[in-house]
C-alpha cells in the first residue's frame, strides 16, 4: 500500500485544520460565542449541522487516498512491488468494495436480472434471448422468489447492528452533554439514523445493487456517494480561494480610498459585467488546452482529473470575488469613519496594524456569512457546469456528471429513474441542509437582522 | 439627467476595453494564432507557409499588443488586439471559425431567446409577488414558516431537475406539449409553454423568498402601524401601502436583468432545442469557437452595463426623492 496525496486532499485537510484553529482562537470571544449559541440553540440548527458534518466526514474519508500493492503472479519472485494504477480511498474500503462490483449495463434497484436482453444459452444449450442474471446481485439466493424475505431479514439484522453502533457512539456524548441546554437530542436522532442507514447500505450492497446500475454497469449508489467529496470540496475550496482576493482588495479599497478605491472598483465592475458562465467556460477550456499540450505532467489519470478539479475551483474562486469585495469595501468605508479607528490614527498606529486589529475583525461576520451562503450555490453550480461540459473530469464521480449522463434516461421506455433519483437525493439533502443552516447563521451574525428581532 | 446618462455611457468605455483586454488575453495568449491555424487547417496540411497564409487571410499576421516596427501611435493600433476589439465596438463581430457571419447569426437568434425569456421574466415576477404577498398576509403563523421552508427546499433543487422533471411530467407522461423544438411560424406558443413554465416554477423558491423579506421590511415601518391604527383593513395596507413602497427595492433587483433577457438562458434553450443565443453560446463553447464566445462576452457586458444605467433611471421614476447628478 502506498499513500497518494492529491492536491485537493492536501488542501481540504489544510482547510479543516485552519478552520479548527480559527474557531479555537475565537472560542474566548464572548460575542461570537453568543451568536453561535443562538445558531445551535434551535433544533433546526442542530439537525442541519449534523447533516453537513456527516457529508464533510464522508468527504474527508474519501480524501485519504492510496494505491494498492499488486500481488505478484504466482511462482515469480520479484523484489520490486508494483502498485495498482487505480487510486483507492479509505471510504472505498469502508463501503466494502461497493464500487468494484460492475454489471454489464443497466439494472433496476434490487434487481436480480439485467435490464436489457442478451443472447444466452439455456439449460439445453439452445440460443435464446432473455434477461441475463446479474453477476453481483443475489448470488447467495437459491431461488429468486426468496428475495423479499432475504432483504427483510438482512434489513432487520443491519438495523440491529446500526442501533448497537449508534448506542456506542451516542452513549458517551449523552454522558458528557446530558446537562447542556442545547437540543442535542435532535443531533443524536440524526446521527443515529445516519449510522443505521450507513450500516444498512454497506451490508445490503454486498448482495444487491441498492439503487441499481447505470449504463456502464456501475453501482449508482456508490457513484452518488462519491459525488459527496466532489461537491463538498468544490463548495469549500472555491470559496477558500476567493476569500483572500476579495478581503484584501475590499479592505484596501475601503480603507485607503482614492486611487486604490478607483482601481479596485474598476476591476470588480469589469469582472462582474462579463457573463459569469462564459468566463468560467472560457477559462476551463483554456486550461483543458494547456493540459492536452502537456500530457506528461501527471503520473496517474486520477492526478490529471485532480489537477482539472483544482483548476476549476481556482477559476470559480477568481471569477466570483466581486460581490464579496463590494460588501467588504462598503463595510470598511463605514468602519474607517468610526471613532476608534480615528483614535488609532491619532496615536500613530501603522496602517497594517489598524487593518489587522481594528478593521479585519469587524468584517469577519460578512466573510462567514458569504462562506456558508456560497457553499450551496457552488454545489448547484457544479451540476450546471458539468452539463455544459466544463465541469469536473468525467472520471471523477460527481452529481453533475451523473445527471449529464442520465438526462435522456427518463424518456426511455420503460423509464430508468434510479440514476437521477440517486443524484437528486444526495444533492438535495446537502444543499437543503446548507441553505437552512446558512439562513440561521445569517440571522445570528447579520447585525441588521438581529437588530430587527430585538426590536420586535 | 441627460448629462448623467452621457457620463455613465462614457464610463462604460474603459470597462468594455477592460473586458476586451481580459477575454483577448485569455484566448490569444494561451491559444496563440499559430495554434488556431493548426487546429483550423487540420494536421495534414500544416506547413509553415500554410500557417502564414491562414494568418494573413484571417488577419492574425500582426503582433498581439505592441507593434515595435511601427512608429508613433500606430505601435498600438497596428496590432491584432486593436483590430479585433475596435471592430467589436462597431458591432462588427466578424466571422465565426466555421465561416458564418456572427452579426447576422446574433440578430436572428435574438428573437427566439427573447420569446422564451420575456414571458418567463414577466410571469415569474407576477407569480412571485403574488405568492410572497399571500405569505406576508399570514406572517408569524405556522403557514408562514412552512412556506419559507418550502421556498428554501425549492431553491435547493438543481435547475437541471426542474427541466428534466418538467419534460418528463408535462411532455412525456401527460403528452400536453412537444418535448422540445421550435417553429417560427404557426403554433409557436406550443413550444414556448413548457420552457416558460419550467423557468417560472424554478424561480419561485428564490424569488418569492426575496420578495417576502422586502415586504416584511416595509411591514415593520411606522406608516404601516399608523395605517393600522387608523383602522385600514389588512388588504388595503398590503396593496395600497406596502406594495408601492416595496417597488423600489424590487426595481433595483429586477431592472438590471431586463437587457440580459436578450442573451436567453443557456440551459432552457439547450434542453428545449430553442435556436436562441443561449444555445448559440453553448454550441460555441462545445466546439471551442472562440470568435463567437468573445463576441458574446462583449454583448453580455454591454447589456449588463445598460442594465445598471436603466436601474438608476428607473429609481428616479419610482422614487421622486432620488435625483441623479
Amino acid at each position: 500500500m502506498k499513500p497518494v496525496i492529491l492536491w485537493s486532499d492536501a488542501l481540504i485537510y489544510l482547510l479543516v485544520i485552519s478552520l479548527a484553529f480559527f474557531f479555537y482562537r475565537l472560542r474566548k470571544d464572548p460575542q461570537t460565542r453568543e451568536r453561535w449559541a443562538e445558531v445551535f440553540s434551535s433544533r433546526l440548527g442542530m439537525v442541519t449541522f449534523t447533516v453537513i458534518a456527516a457529508y464533510i466526514m464522508v468527504a474527508l474519508l474519501d480524501s485519504l487516498h492510496f494505491r494498492r500493492a499488486l500481488e505478484n503472479p504466482e511462482g515469480v519472485a520479484v523484489e520490486q512491488v508494483f502498485y495498482d494504477n487505480k487510486v483507492t480511498s479509505v471510504f472505498d474500503l469502508l463501503t466494502g468494495g461497493m464500487g468494484d462490483r460492475f454489471e454489464r449495463t443497466y439494472s433496476a434497484p434490487f434487481a436480480l436480472i439485467s435490464f436489457e436482453k442478451e443472447n444466452l444459452k439455456d439449460a439445453a444449450g439452445e440460443d435464446i434471448r432473455d434477461y441475463p442474471p446479474l453477476r453481483h446481485a443475489g448470488q447467495h439466493l437459491q431461488d429468486p422468489s426468496q428475495r423479499g424475505a432475504d432483504i427483510l431479514s438482512k434489513t432487520v439484522t443491519a438495523l440491529l447492528w446500526g442501533l448497537l453502533l449508534s448506542a456506542l457512539l451516542i452513549g458517551p456524548q449523552w454522558l458528557l452533554l446530558r446537562r447542556s441546554t442545547y437540543p442535542w437530542y435532535a443531533s443524536w436522532l440524526v446521527q443515529g439514523s445516519i449510522i443505521c442507514g450507513g450500516v444498512w447500505v454497506v451490508s445490503l450492497s454486498r448482495y444487491y445493487h441498492i439503487l441499481g446500475t447505470d449504463l456502464g454497469g456501475a453501482d449508482v449508489l456508490y457513484q452518488s456517494l462519491k459525488g459527496i467529496r466532489t461537491g463538498v470540496l468544490l463548495g469549500t475550496l472555491a470559496t477558500l480561494i476567493m476569500l483572500p482576493i476579495a478581503v484584501t482588495l475590499g479592505v484596501m479599497a475601503g480603507y485607503f480610498k482614492g486611487w486604490v478605491d478607483d482601481v479596485v472598483q474598476y476591476l470588480y465592475t469589469t469582472l462582474s459585467s462579463i457573463p459569469g458562465i462564459l468566463l468560467i467556460a472560457a477559462s476551463v477550456l483554456l486550461f483543458q488546452v494547456y493540459i492536452d499540450l502537456n500530457p506528461d505532467f501527471f503520473a496517474v489519470g486520477m492526478e490529471k482529473a485532480d489537477a482539472k478539479f483544482i483548476a476549476l475551483c481556482f477559476i470559480l474562486g477568481v471569477t466570483s470575488w466581486s460581490s464579496l469585495c463590494r460588501l467588504i469595501r462598503a463595510e470598511t468605508l463605514k468602519i474607517s469613519q468610526l471613532g476608534y479607528v480615528q483614535a488609532a490614527h491619532a496615536f500613530g498606529v501603522s496602517h497594517t496594524r489598524i487593518l489587522g486589529r481594528h478593521v479585519l475583525p469587524n468584517v469577519v461576520h460578512i466573510i462567514l456569512i458569504t462562506f456558508v451562503l456560497d457553499f450551496s450555490a457552488l454545489v448547484l453550480a457544479e451540476a450546471v457546469l458539468s452539463y455544459i461540459g466544463v465541469g469536473v473530469d468525467p472520471s471523477m464521480g460527481s452529481w453533475g456528471n451523473m445527471i449529464n449522463g442520465a438526462r435522456s434516461e427518463l424518456s426511455r421506455e420503460p423509464t430508468i429513474w434510479w440514476t437521477l433519483t440517486g443524484a437528486f437525493f444526495f444533492m438535495f439533502a446537502l444543499v437543503l441542509a446548507a441553505n437552512l443552516f446558512s439562513d440561521l447563521v445569517r440571522d445570528a451574525f447579520d447585525p441588521r437582522t438581529s437588530l430587527q428581532r430585538s426590536e420586535s | 439627467m441627460f448629462a448623467y446618462i452621457v457620463r455613465r455611457l462614457l464610463y462604460a468605455i474603459p470597462i468594455l476595453i477592460g473586458v476586451n483586454l481580459l477575454t483577448f488575453t485569455l484566448f490569444f495568449v494561451v491559444n496563440s494564432p499559430d495554434d488556431m491555424a493548426v487546429s483550423q487547417l487540420g494536421d495534414k496540411y500544416v506547413t509553415p507557409e500554410a500557417i502564414e497564409n491562414w494568418k494573413q487571410k484571417n488577419g492574425y499576421d500582426k503582433p498581439l499588443f505592441l507593434n515595435p516596427d511601427a512608429a508613433g501611435l500606430t505601435r498600438l493600433t497596428d496590432t491584432i488586439f486593436f483590430d479585433k476589439s475596435v471592430r467589436l465596438f462597431a458591432f462588427d463581430f466578424g466571422r465565426s471559425e466555421s465561416g458564418r457571419d456572427i452579426t447576422s447569426d446574433v440578430a436572428t437568434r435574438m428573437w427566439p431567446s427573447l420569446a422564451v425569456a420575456l414571458p418567463t421574466f414577466i410571469v415569474g415576477i407576477g407569480v412571485n409577488i403574488c405568492v410572497a404577498l399571500m405569505v406576508v398576509m399570514f406572517h408569524g403563523t405556522r403557514l408562514d414558516r412552512g412556506a419559507v421552508f418550502l421556498f428554501v427546499a425549492l431553491m435547493s433543487i438543481s435547475y437541471l431537475f426542474y427541466i428534466i422533471g418538467g419534460q418528463f411530467l408535462v411532455a412525456k407522461t401527460w403528452r400536453l406539449v412537444p418535448i422540445s423544438g421550435f417553429h417560427a411560424e404557426g403554433q409557436v406558443w406550443k413550444f414556448l409553454i413548457l420552457p416558460v413554465l419550467v423557468g417560472v416554477v424554478a424561480g419561485i423558491g428564490a424569488g418569492a423568498r426575496w420578495y417576502r423579506t422586502l415586504f416584511l421590511e416595509e411591514a415593520n415601518q411606522d406608516y404601516v402601524r399608523t395605517a393600522r391604527a387608523k383602522g385600514c383593513s389588512e388588504l388595503t395596507i398590503l396593496f395600497r401601502h406596502i406594495l408601492p413602497n416595496a417597488l423600489i427595492p424590487i426595481l433595483t433587483g429586477v431592472v438590471v436583468l431586463i437587457p440580459s433577457l436578450f442573451m436567453g438562458s443557456l440551459l432552457i434553450e439547450s434542453f428545449f432545442g430553442i435556436p436562441g443565443l443561449g444555445s448559440y453560446m453553448l454550441d460555441a463553447i462545445n466546439s471551442q469557437d472562440f470568435a463567437i464566445v468573445r463576441s458574446m462576452v462583449f454583448i453580455g457586458s454591454i447589456l449588463y452595463i445598460l442594465g445598471l444605467i436603466l436601474t438608476d433611471i428607473s429609481y428616479t421614476w419610482a422614487d421622486p426623492r432620488v435625483r441623479l447628478s
